[in-house]
């Protein structure tokens, strides 16, 4: 498995295969794009609701057909992606990037490249609680992947607990599956995610218990009950206030935090923004981080969503294929993506997280003294 | 809607009645009153413009940024139903009160599909039962994309808070 490349993509997500479309586009010739998943398109494999956002961001398609056309896109303009392989090491010496990669029948192989586009996504947050370890409490992105990509219901009653979009969507899928959703607890006074989505469930029936949480889940060899309780205003669960639910499973949609191992591996510099869900690289106004060479995009450089991780992809793909451009073209097409970038994070949904990215781009400058290299 | 309950567009998702006839899809009575007409419950400014696309009558507008709330120009739509299916947020419903029984015509994802004829639970915004409607059409293109247009007959009173409906079990087909 030993090969060059000029760019090697790190993940197959919306944000992945878009840098390498766009890459390939601008004329870069050896690109990979590797996923440890037996699938590509990331997330959007398993998104059978139709996308919002604009045409240029596949608006009104379901996702699983986006990621159709992406990957048909890479694999149309000569990109190569390798399934089932995940990166288990990576280092940095200035020009050349090495990723050690492993596949089950190519064993572990390293490759050089001149550039890396690290599109890693996000991983799932989880809450802990008395029973959290019994089977039949499970992450959204979890129960996500058994009924929409393996076709396998794996409960007949669910309580949901978070009301972000993650949650509220799942829900949704869960009922269309022809599971009972007996609730959806969120512990905040207000859901977290977009009113749409939580007119979808309430209109089935399915309550949204605000200033409600998890205390307990009962079960002996699995999950057989869920116990919850109503928050005060001082954040304090209320003695007395329990509400037990039947149930056998308990889904945790409490929040998604960018999967940064290997932006930490290489030595990239990151910061902590709350509104992108934690830890984040820094990077500048092409994705690239403070290690030359190496961009971003998507979940990894902070959680949003789908339509964002695509522009974000094609700006990371742009700015790693600057060399074909003339510095016009490059800055010209940076300019556009950006634009649409604010457009997308335009309104009170996006506002905090327009002000983090903002953010970091002013970190980046004052720690390597440039805005843009 | 019930006091004690939590309402409002941003504390769980169902609008209060001034949330409601102030948001900009959202039609006048009057307008209701002369025919069909799109009802966009799309209340928050959340980045989208599929309606605005899809409609053949340049009756939505949405512009920039696409956060915008969408506007309805009750004048320009003509309630062909279009915008519905295009909905990611299936907030879109098209309300007709110019005959005796009111016709709701909203978006539908679920098995069964009810057919034309068959009675059917119509459920308000919280999924509570409002009355037995019958089924007097049912849309479908390949565009759609898996969301069927279902449209109920239901007593006037409901036309404003129908927004779902619950195939009887056991219920002829």
């Amino acid at each position: 498995m030993e090969a060059e490349y000029d760019i090697v993509v790190v993940g197959s997500g919306p944000a992945g295969l878009s840098a390498a479309a766009e890459a390939l586009r601008r004329g870069c010739k050896r690109v990979l794009v590797v996923d440890e998943n037996p699938i590509p398109g990331g997330q959007l494999f398993k998104q059978i609701h139709k996308f919002f956002g604009s045409k240029e961001h596949y608006a009104g398609i379901r996702g699983f057909r986006i990621g159709e056309i992406l990957l048909n896109d890479v694999e149309k303009l000569g990109g190569t992606v390798l399934l089932r392989t995940s990166v288990i090491g990576a280092s940095y010496d200035g020009g050349t990037k090495t990723l050690w990669l492993n596949n089950p029948e190519r064993g572990v192989g390293k490759v050089r490249t001149r550039k890396v586009i690290i599109a890693t996504g996000a991983k799932e947050n989880v809450i802990a609680f008395p029973g959290w370890t019994l089977p039949g409490v499970m992450g959204a992105g979890a129960v996500q992947t058994l009924v929409n990509i393996y076709r396998v219901l794996p409960s007949r009653r669910v309580l949901m607990v978070g009301s972000g979009n993650v949650g509220l969507i799942v829900s949704y899928q869960l009922l269309q599956a022809g599971a009972e959703v007996v609730a959806v607890v969120e512990i905040l006074p207000r859901i977290g995610g977009w009113a749409v989505h939580a007119a979808k469930v309430l209109r089935m029936g399915v309550p949204i218990l605000l200033s409600t949480t998890v205390k307990e889940v009962r079960g002996v060899e699995w999950v057989e009950e869920a116990v919850v309780w109503r928050v005060g205003r001082d954040g304090r669960p209320v003695a007395g206030s329990e509400t037990v639910f039947d149930a056998d499973l308990v889904c945790l949609a409490v929040g998604l935090s960018p999967n940064v191992e290997l932006t930490r591996m290489l030595g990239c510099e990151h910061i902590y923004l709350k509104a992108l869900g934690g830890w984040t690289p820094i990077h500048d106004e092409k994705m690239e981080t403070t290690l030359r060479g190496v961009y971003v995009c998507g979940d990894v450089a902070g959680v949003e969503e789908a339509s964002i991780a695509i522009e974000e992809g094609r700006l990371a793909g742009i700015g790693a294929s600057c060399e074909f451009l003339s510095r016009e073209e490059c800055s010209s097409l940076v300019e556009e993506s950006w634009r649409r970038l604010d457009e997308l994070r335009s309104g009170p949904f996006g506002e905090p997280r327009k002000e983090a990215k903002r953010l970091i781009l002013k970190e980046f400058k004052q720690r390597t003294g440039s805005l843009s290299r | 809607m019930e006091a004690e309950e939590p309402t409002g567009v941003n504390v769980i998702g169902i609008p209060t009645d001034e949330e409601f006839w102030k948001c900009p899809g959202v039609p006048s009575l009057k307008r209701m009153k002369r025919g069909p007409v799109a009802v966009i419950e799309c209340f928050q400014e959340i980045p989208c413009n599929v309606c605005e696309i899809a409609c053949p009558r340049g009756a939505i507008k949405v512009g920039h940024p696409i956060t915008n709330v969408p506007i309805l120009n009750e004048d320009a739509c003509v309630g062909c139903k279009l915008c519905i299916p295009v909905c990611p947020g299936l907030a879109i419903f098209v309300v007709d009160l110019s005959s005796d029984e009111a016709k709701v015509s909203l978006p539908y994802e679920m098995l069964p599909i009810p057919k034309v004829g068959e009675r059917v639970e119509v459920l308000d915004r919280r999924g509570r039962f409002l009355t037995e409607g019958r089924v007097i059409e049912v849309l479908y293109a390949d565009k759609f994309d898996r969301t069927f247009i279902v449209t109920v007959s239901v007593p006037k009173e409901y036309a404003l808070h129908a927004r779902s409906i619950r195939v009887i079990k056991g219920e002829k087909r």
